[in-house]
């Protein structure tokens, strides 16, 4: 029945009528998959179905030595010698490097010269290679999905590095594994599916405008979600910036008026992603527009309140009573209950922190009856927005340094954090740029730096990796008090100074030049001296082999990064693992830096891993260019791995309708009983259904029960059956 | 030579019982994580066999069952994380099916050891090589399937 119509529509498909067939020929998948009779047992019946050739299936398997990565631990010629022997083997080659060009040419050539309609190829990993190498079977005129990889890289010849035998015999079963699915493999048809013409973009740090911008740029229509009250991110709280000593403000905030204005840019500050449905080209994406108490000009308006709405003039917030840390000033100033960060917020609007509020009422007063831009009853916005492709840029917290209690961080006033220092030596901060000591107020003649706080640290209590940009931002910290105080020398104790970057090197033989002192040692503990509160930093000093102990007025700690608070929240709502230190995890680390296993969804900046700004904007921007592919492109082809019904055996029973986590199935009648139908588009083709499903009625492409049945056999009986 | 890590290279030969361990992985965690050992060369032994599925829901129960009746001394599967799925929730159901196998092995006297649902995530290259090694050893602490040597009768 249904395999003759499929027959007929794939006789010798050439290859540019195969690329532009995709979508049209989608519809047969649903007809002929449930057509194979589907017997676990019988392998001939279901490669028969499949057949191109309507015959017998005739598996080509392809070895690649990967120079000598899988050559140099196991036995090529016999793993060859054995994969001759396996049942549907027609041909076997081998290759210095199958993915190179000649090697995928081997397989071009051997699918005509030998009639083959399957392919194997034992090499690195699907994840790496499964792309290539299905390309290469398109390339030779079979169905891209009649490609099967045998993983003997990856998962032999580096993990078995020294047992050739054990090695050798791994893989001439996975190759029996591989060739047991090759002969059953069928043609599928990837589904097309239109992509919208919309990007979300969470985190509006500088890796999160640079990349809004990016897509704003390129005629994208942008959402950009931002948790706090501003855009702008960390690098809005720091005061110069490495090694070229320009403002951090003056270059950031351009930037963050352009993404304010861009038209393409939808700005959500004070929200979060609070729902995530759908998948590539068609997210669902439900943000949170938390209640921030005062309405913009344009909510105003939706309101009637015709020229009314904030304009940032502060009025409120000189009458607003209740007074609290300012957190972007690391809590060294204080703000009220309604408050802006700092005076160059985008957008130039007051949040009210209802946490705090005591809802006097005093600022409503203060606003006055034009501008009407306070309510104190708003309650949270829920709003919904359809997006092709999303990015992650969400940033990093500095990890709680407290928690290495030897270097008296919140025990001794005055030992601070980079960050703070931060803010103390920036123009704008609490202090207005003077460095003073938090204990006293008088300005430090002796600071010691203690870099790798927290950072390279396998103790359990800090963070194994390097924080990658606190050698460099500790350099700057040096300069500027070399510059701003006279006579003020910095110690920097190190373990390494890592400066990688572009004229990084210059610049710290610069800050060698200018007097900074640099002491080879991780800090092993600090004393605070009671009666003058200046501190003692004990270490030893591993290139003079003698222990230190000076006494300086003030100790700054280079404290590691850690992931956003929240980011552990949101990459679940997209589906986006991540690595042991809870850095999301990307696609592949050198080839797919800003993808993730999410198809259309990427990353930007330090929430990947640590990142200096020229990296993270790099990353951007490279996120940006990935993320707009899809959308230009119109439409994004979904792997063919849908389920679908074999009504013959469905009993109807339901049970797989509640399975389903994305509700594609469904229960309909047909020849007046009810069967199961799948709406392809909702499929993901996790085959939650199939594995359970007790009639064994639901086929899931490219996974089908016999496909794995024969697998596991191929294994344990030999291939024979 | 001696490889590092928790096991030692067995002696190989005709007539040297080998432990079968049938692997049924998910595509996009213990996959991935298994790849990631591969990338840090971490050493383990090679008695196991992959099949990858892209989740572990989509692991029959009979699956594992076959997987004994054609001999296997052990069947490991391995998935996401609890909340981790990429396929939202289908390691719960897989676990759910797997406590079910593990109850039938124990009632028709198959020890239930031999059957094990572990949990590596992409990231964890170093966990999937101990998860090996520990499930080989356990395996050829317990011998082999007494499925093989009643049907070798």
């Amino acid at each position: 029945m249904a395999e003759k119509k499929k027959a007929t529509t794939k006789k010798t498909p050439s290859k540019k009528e195969d690329i532009k067939k995709v979508a049209p020929v989608k519809q047969e998948v649903k007809k002929q998959a449930p057509a194979p009779t589907a017997k676990p047992k019988a392998a001939a019946a279901p490669a028969a179905v499949g057949s191109t050739t309507k015959q017998e299936a005739r598996v080509g398997v392809f070895i690649c030595h990967c120079g000598t990565n899988i050559a140099g631990s196991m036995d090529i010629d016999a793993v060859q010698e054995s994969s001759k022997s396996i049942p549907h083997v027609a041909y076997v080659d081998n290759y210095k490097y199958m993915c190179s060009m000649p090697g995928q040419t081997v397989i071009h050539k051997a699918i005509k010269d030998h009639n083959l309609t399957g392919i194997v190829v034992a090499a690195c990993t699907p994840r790496l290679h499964e792309p290539t190498f299905r390309a290469a079977t398109k390339d030779g005129g079979l169905n891209p999905f009649r490609f099967e990889m045998a993983n003997i890289r990856d998962q032999n010849s580096w993990v078995h590095m020294h047992d050739r035998v054990g090695s050798t015999e791994k893989a001439i079963d996975a190759i029996k594994i591989a060739v047991a699915k090759a002969a059953l493999l069928q043609d599928l048809y990837p589904k097309s599916v239109p992509v919208e013409k919309a990007a979300m973009v969470v985190g509006a740090g500088v890796a999160g405008m640079q990349a809004s911008l990016d897509l704003a740029a390129a005629g994208i229509k942008t959402y950009l979600v931002e948790a706090d009250t501003s855009i702008g991110g960390r690098m809005s709280q720091l005061d110069k910036t490495f090694p070229t000593l320009d403002c951090s403000q003056c270059i950031l905030t351009p930037k963050m008026v352009d993404v304010g204005r861009d038209e393409n840019i939808e700005l959500y500050t004070y929200s979060e992603v609070h729902e995530v449905e759908g998948y590539i080209g068609n997210f669902d994406v439900t943000i949170r527009k938390k209640a921030r108490g005062v309405m913009t000009p344009k909510e105003a308006e939706a309101k009637g309140i015709v020229g009314g709405g904030c304009n940032g003039c502060g009025d409120c917030e000189t009458a607003c009573p209740v007074v609290k840390p300012n957190m972007f000033e690391v809590g060294m100033k204080p703000r009220k209950a309604i408050y802006i960060n700092h005076p160059q917020v985008v957008p130039l609007i007051y949040t009210i922190d209802f946490d705090s509020c005591v809802k006097c009422g005093i600022c409503v007063t203060a606003c006055g009856p034009e501008k009407r831009a306070i309510d104190l009853e708003m309650k949270d916005e829920f709003i919904k927005v359809k997006i092709g492709t999303a990015i992650l840029a969400t940033g990093y917290d500095i990890f709680p340094i407290e928690k290495k209690e030897e270097w008296g961080y919140k025990r001794f006033e005055n030992v601070i954090t980079s960050l703070e220092f931060e803010r103390l030596i920036c123009a704008s901060g609490p202090t207005g740029g003077h460095l003073v000591r938090p204990s006293d107020g008088q300005t430090p003649m002796r600071v010691a730096f203690v870099l790798c706080a927290g950072s390279r640290d396998n103790t359990g209590t800090g963070k194994p990796y390097c924080s990658r940009f606190c050698c460099m931002y500790s350099l700057k910290h040096a300069h500027q008090i070399i510059e701003k105080i006279p006579g003020c020398i910095p110690y920097i104790f190190y373990m390494d100074i890592r400066s990688f970057g572009k004229m990084y090197e210059e610049f710290y033989y610069r800050i060698q030049d200018e007097g900074a002192k640099f002491i080879r040692g991780r800090v092993a503990n600090i004393i605070e001296d009671k009666a003058t509160k200046n501190l003692h930093v004990m270490t030893d000093d591993t290139l003079l082999d003698r222990p230190i102990d000076m006494e300086v007025d003030m100790v700054v700690l280079a404290s590691a990064v850690q992931p956003s608070a929240d980011t552990n929240r949101t990459r679940k709502l997209f589906g986006v693992s991540c690595s042991m230190d809870g850095w999301l995890l990307e696609a592949h680390p050198k080839l797919n830096p800003c993808g993730t296993t999410t198809a259309g969804v990427f990353l930007a900046g330090v929430c990947q891993g640590p990142k200096d700004i020229p990296d993270t904007v790099a990353s951007a921007e490279g996120a940006a260019s990935a993320a707009s592919i899809p959308i230009h492109k119109g439409e994004v082809e979904l792997e063919p791995y849908f389920a679908s019904c074999i009504e013959d055996k469905c009993a109807g029973c339901g049970m797989c309708v509640n399975l389903c986590p994305y509700s594609a199935l469904s229960l309909v009648e047909k020849d007046g009983r009810m069967v199961m139908q799948v709406t392809e588009a909702k499929c993901k083709g996790c085959g939650t259904c199939g594995g359970f499903c007790p009639g064994g009625a639901i086929w899931m492409n490219h996974f089908t029960t016999p496909q794995i049945v024969a697998q596991i056999d191929a294994f344990l009986l030999g291939g024979e059956q | 030579m001696s490889a590092p890590g928790n096991f030692a290279i067995p002696e190989r030969g005709p007539g040297i019982w080998q432990p079968k361990i049938q692997g049924i992985i998910c595509n996009w965690c213990s996959y991935a994580g298994a790849d990631l050992a591969g990338g840090g060369r971490i050493q383990y032994p090679p008695d196991i066999r992959i099949v990858r599925v892209m989740c572990t829901g989509r692991i029959d129960a009979l699956f594992v069952l076959k997987a004994f009746a054609d001999g296997a001394d052990g069947v490991l599967v391995s998935g996401c994380h609890f909340g981790d799925c990429h396929y939202l929730e289908g390691n719960y159901k897989a676990a759910k099916r797997m406590f079910m196998v593990k109850r039938l092995m124990k009632s028709i006297g198959l020890d239930d050891r031999r059957f094990r649902m572990t949990f590596v995530s992409a990231s964890e290259g170093a966990k999937w090589g101990a998860v090996v090694t520990d499930v080989v050893n356990t395996i050829r602490e317990l011998g082999p399937s007494p499925i093989t040597e009643f049907k070798n009768k």
